[in-house]
């Protein structure tokens, strides 16, 4: 009786087959700040991966004779170099390949642990619900720094244990967002379906209540991995971080803050990829989120 | 009926000409309302009926200025000599709700649940008339009383919440009616009711009619319902108008084609044979004394929780090819027992017998061995169906469970039989839910349902959500489809009209009890049970002359909450024989001829 009800009732069954996914794909196609955004963000990912070997120069290598050099077209160094001589450019790009592994790698630790977490608390409810929802309320309740700190100070400092750290606490948010969407999921009515054909709890999960949460977990995915890459930065701005020759664009960012007023090229270039990275998933996000929410799927 | 001949003579209230609306969508515009022309009278009653996507309440929302953004309408809508198309929405602001007042399908919806229903009341006053204080008070009682609401005063401080269905619908409707409208247009005004309590609002409005003087545009998919309240009648369908005149004309010499398919696809309480019961055999599914209570928790720390009896003391036992029909509204139990048998929850007591085997003490793990025998259709075709998977998946699913040997090729053969079983072309198995139509989608179920080859299928409202023309098409599918495989069928519906053409019997439930069960035949001709006869006055015959002058005896109130039934007799609350002895007793099932009648005074009356 609405616009969707007269809408699909004068059209018969279309002749190809369309998935929600192909939809939710031509929808972001037509969002334009979303596709720009993905299509900045791949541009970087190519930088970021190429950029350092075709440079010519090593991030790591110190040059005494061409310390703080500003940055130029013709001089060699595109961004200028850094207060130990290395290229800049090198060293920025360096630093996104650490800033985004450390973004997508979380993201994606948190992912797994938090949907499967989410997912069977919310399906199989009652005792086993309280249970593991009360274990990620004690998570919680530990401080993220605390953690942080507790970790280095028995392991070392260590690449990993940032990964560790922030998939830990991330995975929490994501298994509440999981959880609430499953209790949701499983009033519908095609899982009691499934019951009736005969599934099994974890194959009803894993066919019926997964495939159906994506489009929310991608949404939170693409939202989440900027703020991981805030979460490092804001760890090696505190030197909790990445440690050296290895960089990262939080790292960049607080060397380059202290020799602000002699070079402030240090502190500009990895500040506008963060700032520029973090834009794009953003947007890319929004996009995704208006693309695969069912509510804005009027007009079709 | 009255109110014609004057109708004819008065100055047309509303007078629509031309009305078209169009959406723009991303596939391009839709028209969902084309080249529609109508007037209305004062006091006149018009209904508009069609199928879900005819435009009926499109063409509803234009006169009322309520349009989508992505909405145009054209065309020239004169209320009361003002032209509304292009008027400002400031000045139809002013006009809806004083002159044209609205009452939706779901009241609850349409309630703001954070305000008393005084609250909500008093703002229109206070927008339209000024009013305010003790005098909006006074007139928000009044019209509470006028639509027959007890104690009104006392009402004005409650929330929407607190109201039952029926109370919030008249709620509505009393607050569509404060300003004293010239028009008042009713969507669906009743479908989301109870039986007896959609015959008491039709009653209210044909009352209120006559007495406040207000036209009424009824937009309603249930031509009964048009049958009994309608002056004139517009059929649309596809957003045309294909059919208008006069009530009687349109249901007794209709003009086009599909007035007549629409007409003879209405299920009726008093026409078609009944169908004669399969000869006896060794019984599918035997159920005896099955209850089903759950704790409910109250509110407080120290509280105990309230044992809600969704079921108690049923009992039924099925043949190969037969059918059995579960009647009852809102909080009947009926659900519940679709889900019992099925042992989707595992009942409270009672047994559950399957082809001999006992399932009720089962744990989940084997009573899933016994899910290939029998299967469940659900009532929403779309929701039913994982919107991620394609039909062909969806089908092949219970096949892969038990069928777990099948190579690819096997499958898809089987998935192909059924389909084609079903009435759907094999080469849809690609595509995906949302892309069929409600019926189509409930076919995909039936196709799901079937593909095991069970020997019980229980269907759960399986057709209620459907157009009447959709329907009739499913439980013609049902039908053959039984006749074919020797199904036994359960199948659960409010409506008694609807169970009729499928049933060889009937059993009738009230808040989780058996009121009355009976050979399909007997039911239908002499229902013994008072509460079997309040449903059968209350189900609308599509039949204006019929319906005009019936003597309907309508029950009083509605269901009361399963979590304090009456004491004794559960239906004595509403029963207008009841005496002391049905407070005090419950009364059980007794055998009167083919039927058994849980009644104290079933013999007199």
């Amino acid at each position: 009786m609405t616009a969707v009800g007269a809408a699909s009732a004068a059209t018969t069954v279309p002749e190809t087959p369309r998935s929600l996914w192909s939809d939710a794909w031509s929808a972001l196609r037509q969002n334009r700040a979303a596709m720009a955004a993905a299509i900045v963000l791949g541009i970087l990912v190519l930088l970021v991966l190429f950029g350092p070997a075709l440079s010519g120069y090593r991030f790591d290598k110190p040059n005494w004779d061409e310390i703080a050099v500003p940055p130029s077209l013709t001089g060699g160094h595109l961004f200028g170099t850094d207060s130990l001589g290395r290229d800049l450019f090198t060293r920025t790009l360096h630093g996104g390949r650490m800033s985004l592994l450390i973004g997508i790698v979380s993201t994606l630790v948190s992912l797994v642990i938090g949907v499967g977490w989410g997912a069977t608390a919310g399906f199989l409810g009652g005792r086993v619900d309280r249970l593991m929802m009360r274990i990620v309320d004690i998570l919680y309740a530990l401080p993220f720094m605390f953690l942080v700190i507790l970790l280095m100070v028995l392991f070392g400092r260590n690449i990993l244990l940032i990964f560790v750290a922030i998939g830990a606490i991330n995975w929490l948010d994501m298994a509440r967002i999981v959880r609430g969407q499953t209790l949701g999921l499983k009033q519908r009515e095609f899982i009691e379906a499934a019951r009736v054909s005969g599934l099994k709890s974890g194959r009803i999960i894993l066919r019926h209540i997964v495939p159906n949460l994506l489009g929310v977990v991608v949404i939170y995915v693409t939202l989440t991995i900027p703020q991981v890459i805030l979460v490092e930065s804001f760890l090696s701005f505190l030197g909790l971080g990445v440690q050296e020759p290895m960089t990262s664009w939080g790292v960049m960012v607080s060397e380059g803050a202290l020799d602000m007023e002699n070079a402030p090229w240090m502190l500009v270039f990895p500040a506008v990829f963060l700032a520029v990275t973090l834009f794009c998933f953003n947007y890319l996000g929004d996009g995704l989120r208006d693309a695969l929410d069912p509510r804005d799927r009027s007009g079709r | 009926m009255s109110a014609t001949p004057l109708a004819m003579l008065a100055p047309a209230l509303l007078d629509v000409r031309g009305l078209s609306v169009t959406f723009a969508t991303r596939d391009g515009p839709v028209h969902a309302v084309k080249d529609l022309s109508f007037h209305i009278a004062p006091g006149e009653v018009l209904g508009i009926v069609g199928e879900s996507g005819s435009g009926k309440t499109q063409a509803a929302m234009a006169v009322l200025g309520l349009m989508a953004d992505n909405g145009r309408v054209t065309g020239s809508i004169r209320f009361e000599g003002d032209e509304l198309v292009g008027m400002r929405d400031s000045f139809i602001g002013a006009i809806r709700g004083a002159r044209i007042a609205m009452v939706f399908q779901d009241p609850m919806t349409s309630l703001n649940p954070y305000l008393t229903i005084g609250a909500q009341m008093g703002l229109v006053l206070k927008r339209h008339r000024g009013l305010r204080g003790y005098a909006a008070k006074a007139e928000c009682v009044q019209l509470l009383d006028a639509v027959h609401i007890t104690d009104p005063a006392s009402r004005l401080r409650m929330y929407p919440h607190e109201l039952s269905g029926g109370m919030r619908q008249r709620v509505m409707i009393a607050t569509a009616l404060l300003c004293r409208p010239a028009l008042l247009i009713a969507d669906e005004p009743t479908t989301a009711l109870d039986v007896t309590v959609q015959a008491q609002i039709l009653a209210l409005m044909a009352e209120l009619r006559v007495s406040f003087g207000t036209a009424i545009i009824l937009i309603t998919h249930d031509l009964g319902v048009a049958a009994g309240t309608c002056d004139r009648l517009i059929v649309m369908k596809d957003g045309v108008c294909l059919e208008q005149g006069p009530i009687d004309d349109c249901f007794h010499q209709p003009k086009t084609a599909y007035a007549r398919e629409l007409l003879a696809a209405v299920p009726r309480l008093d026409a078609e044979p009944i169908r004669a019961r399969p000869a006896i055999a060794e019984p599918v599914i035997r159920v005896d004394d099955l209850a089903m209570h759950y704790p409910v928790a109250q509110p407080g720390f120290f509280a105990k929780p309230k044992i809600l009896r969704a079921l108690d003391g049923v009992s039924l036992e099925l043949r190969p090819g037969e059918t059995l029909g579960v009647v009852g509204e809102s909080g009947s139990g009926k659900s519940t027992l679709a889900r019992a048998v099925l042992r989707l929850v595992r009942p409270t007591h009672g047994t559950v017998c399957l082809l001999g085997r006992e399932l009720s003490e089962l744990p989940e793990n084997e009573v899933r061995e016994s899910r290939r025998d029998m299967q469940l259709v659900f009532q929403d075709p779309l929701a039913a169906l994982d919107p991620r998977m394609t039909v062909g998946e969806i089908i092949a699913e219970p096949l892969q469970v038990f069928e777990s040997s099948f190579s690819d090729k096997e499958v898809t053969a089987r998935v192909a039989e059924a389909m084609a079983q079903v009435g759907l072309d094999p080469e849809w198995r690609n595509r995906y839910p949302h892309q069929f139509s409600g019926g189509q989608c409930q076919r995909v179920g039936i196709a799901r349902a079937l593909i095991l080859k069970p020997k019980l299928l229980v269907c759960d409202e399986a057709v209620s959500a459907l157009d009447v023309t959709v329907q009739a098409q499913i439980v013609s599918l049902l039908l053959e489809l039984q006749a074919r495989l020797g199904l036994a069928l359960i199948f659960i519906s409010h409506d008694l009209a609807v169970v009729r053409r499928l049933s060889h019997r009937v059993m009738v439930m009230y808040l989780g009890k058996v009121m009355e069960m009976a050979d399909a035949e007997e039911l239908y001709r002499a229902p013994k049970h008072p509460y079997t006869r309040a449903l059968m006055a209350a189900v609308p015959i599509p039949d204006p002359r019929l319906e005009k002058t019936r003597v309907k005896a309508l029950v009083k109130g509605e269901v009361p909450s399963p979590l304090a039934p009456p004491g004794g007799c559960a239906f004595r609350t509403r029963c207008e024989y009841a005496v002391g002895q049905c407070g005090s007793e419950e009364p059980g099932l007794v055998e009167v001829g083919t039927a058994r009648v849980a009644c104290w005074r079933v013999g007199e009356i």
